[in-house]
């Protein structure tokens, strides 16, 4: 094209002299080949893998899309860093929050955080047709698929897990009982595991659909919210009309009150059902195996959408 | 420390010595005594490291791909050598889908091809990897710039991320993008992207690359530039081109040989200096001399005196200085050069005057259509 270029040949000649004076000559040192290694399909996995969770907090690309994902973090983390201070301050014998209600209490932003990098993940590959490059690459569709639920899934276990930890510190400063702090730290991290999978899931399975971002991330907040709204609707009418015994059953309708099931009936978390009926341990079997056949499934309908997509 | 450019240091230069750069220069000193390759190259000839590894790049027996309702490739036998080959065809000519089988995402209905020595079928991993692939389509996302994006499909390929980040740096160099790069691609015009999409095609430094329609949607002069670019894909970088096409005219330049695809079957394959010997028209242009004041009369008339029968080749600029001659083979050359040195006249030029590859194809059609199986035995004896 536009560029002089002599053959490779002469490329000894062009870079061999080293007279003095010559020091910022440029050279044109030709083409060259590669005989270095060449790591192949796990470290291509592992590559997309750490491209995808960089680039759920906007890293590797423009400020603008920075700012989401940034802004939220700090959103999540900062009523923790109030609670730990309030908590310090006052002297308090325990946290304000359960580790385990944490994440019910925020997850509005944990909904905004997957409507916004589920499908800035998935959707844009397919919008800009950048999936038949990744599948012209060693890797095969189970990696593709593989490395972004893996990423999606870190990110949002890094966006849940944080204000754990900020106040799992705290409470370790302001000096409450360590190995009861830690129990309850520890439930919070499996908790908050499981949510990461499940939302991570749901979000790109939605934002796979579609290689429109408006509509991924619309689609994404209305089955998060119309879920929940609709499930803890429901289970408010139940629960005036006394029929508690429904109340735990109807959680298993959207995702948040799933994983609010499984934590009241396996992590000794505290259900936020109306009334505070959560699950028994035989009801909460239940709840744990829909929570994994969802995030199985969405797995599977992952791999079947990008089946089909190829070159 | 750097003095001009980038917005952001580039992180991906080669050399990363702190030292003050000359204007004008993207890419940083090079200092000789530090860069001089002084190993000695098995590349050095072009493309021998390839030549000596493999003969044949990709052979197909009797592959065919059906769909449903289609039938894209119909029992296609083809050898390709080492080279640049055009894959010539009308839209949905089975180009894409050839294209798609030889790397290994598209099973084949039935037959087998080999990539590289590599079956598609089994080695579709160990043939990505040695392979680049430059889609038709647009397949670039518009808010990263060129080197961030090259680097991470480098790393796709398995390249570690230093080497990854210096090829990149490398191979934009060499399609021709320089401070560009380092912007967000969505501004770029359509020749930058092309060349994008060739440097994420070449960055890995394969064996053999899949142009899809490299040129298609480029000006007049974006196309020539992509085509040269292409050429020296083969010549200097040593890599094999399969480069597809539905305009024969810009592969004649380009190609080594030409594969013409039509509704799945294969048409011809053929070598485009095989078509140009066999049929050479020679253009010869002599001086006058005092003893002779009309050189090319003098030449026309030895020549039909030995039985070699001449044109002026009227109708083409230099009509009457030029000679037009068909060359029956090697003596032909000599004949030439014997009687113009003879009358002691000067040789001004002998040159090969090219048939179009249109004409081969217009010829392949021809007889294509009288004998089918027979066509396609000979086809494939043409190739590799």
């Amino acid at each position: 094209m536009a560029v002089e270029q002599p053959p490779a040949q002469t490329s000894a000649q062009a870079t061999a002299p080293a007279r003095p004076g010559e020091q910022t000559r440029i050279h044109n040192i030709g083409y060259r080949n590669y005989d270095g290694p060449r790591l192949g399909r796990a470290y291509a996995r592992r590559s997309l893998y750490s491209q995808s969770l960089r680039g759920a907090y906007g890293l590797g690309r423009s400020v603008k899309s920075k700012v989401l994902p940034m802004l939220l973090f700090v959103v999540m983390c900062v009523p923790a860093l109030i609670m730990v201070a309030v908590a310090v301050a006052t002297k308090a014998k325990d946290l304000p929050v359960d580790y385990t209600s944490y994440a019910v209490i925020m997850q509005a932003v944990i909904g905004l955080y997957v409507a916004s990098q589920g499908p800035q993940s998935v959707s844009r590959d397919l919008r800009f047709k950048t999936v038949p490059l990744y599948f012209s690459r060693p890797i095969e569709t189970a990696d593709y698929v593989r490395a972004k639920y893996a990423a999606l899934a870190s990110a949002l276990f890094m966006l849940t897990a944080a204000p754990l930890l900020v106040l799992y510190v705290g409470a370790l400063l302001a000096k409450l009982d360590f190995s009861d702090q830690t129990k309850g730290f520890a439930q919070g991290l499996v908790s908050v595991a499981l949510l990461s999978l499940l939302f991570a899931g749901i979000g790109l399975v939605i934002s796979a659909v579609t290689p429109r971002r408006g509509f991924g991330i619309a689609a994404v907040i209305a089955v998060l919210t119309i879920s929940y709204g609709a499930v803890s609707t429901v289970q408010a009418i139940a629960h005036s009309q006394d029929s508690t015994s429904a109340i735990p059953w109807l959680g298993l309708f959207s995702p948040i009150t799933l994983i609010d099931g499984v934590q009241t009936a396996f992590l000794g978390a505290s259900s936020s059902y109306p009334g505070e009926v959560g699950p028994s341990s035989g009801q909460g079997v239940v709840f744990l195996l829909v929570t994994l056949g969802l995030i199985a499934g969405c797995y599977g309908l992952l791999m079947r959408r990008y089946r089909k997509v190829g070159l | 420390m750097w003095t001009i450019g980038p917005r952001r240091a580039p992180r991906d230069a080669v050399r990363r010595q702190p030292v003050v750069r000359p204007q004008g220069d993207p890419y940083g000193p090079v200092i000789p005594e530090r860069d001089a390759d002084t190993a000695p190259r098995v590349d050095d000839h072009c493309g021998l490291r390839h030549y000596l590894r493999i003969v044949t790049v990709i052979a197909t027996e009797s592959l065919s791909k059906r769909f449903p309702r289609v039938t894209a490739l119909d029992r296609l036998s083809v050898d390709v050598g080492p080279g640049v080959t055009g894959l010539v065809g009308a839209n949905g000519a089975g180009k894409s889908t050839l294209i798609k089988i030889l790397l290994g995402l598209s099973p084949a209905t039935e037959g087998r091809a080999e990539v590289l020595g590599l079956d598609v079928a089994t080695k579709g991993g160990d043939i990505r990897e040695r392979v680049g692939y430059m889609p038709e389509h647009d397949c670039l996302p518009p808010d990263v710039s060129a080197t961030e994006f090259v680097v991470h499909m480098a790393r796709m390929s398995g390249l570690p991320p230093t080497a990854a980040r210096e090829r990149t740096a490398d191979t934009l160099r060499h399609v021709g993008l320089y401070e560009e790069r380092y912007r967000p691609i969505g501004g770029y015009s359509t020749g930058m992207k092309q060349r994008v999409k060739l440097a994420q095609a070449l960055v890995h430094d394969p064996q053999l690359v899949f142009l899809d329609e490299p040129t298609n949607g480029l000006d007049p002069v974006g196309r020539d530039e992509m085509l040269g670019l292409i050429r020296r894909i083969h010549t200097d970088f040593g890599i094999s081109v399969l480069v597809t096409s539905h305009l024969l005219g810009e592969l004649e330049r380009t190609c080594d040989h030409v594969v013409v695809v039509d509704g799945g079957k294969l048409l011809r394959s053929s070598s485009t200096t095989d078509f140009t010997q066999s049929t050479a028209i020679l253009a010869i242009e002599v001086t006058d001399t005092d003893e002779h004041p009309d050189g090319t009369r003098a030449v026309r008339d030895v020549l039909h005196a030995r039985g070699i029968d001449t044109h002026d080749g009227s109708g083409l600029p230099g009509a009457g200085h030029i000679l037009l001659l068909t060359a029956e083979g090697e003596e032909t050359y000599d004949v030439v050069r014997d009687v113009v040195a003879d009358l002691g006249l000067g040789l001004v030029r002998m040159e090969q005057r090219r048939h179009h590859i249109s004409e081969v194809f217009k010829d392949s059609d021809e007889q294509a259509l009288q004998g089918g199986d027979e066509q396609r035995k000979e086809a494939v004896g043409h190739g590799g």
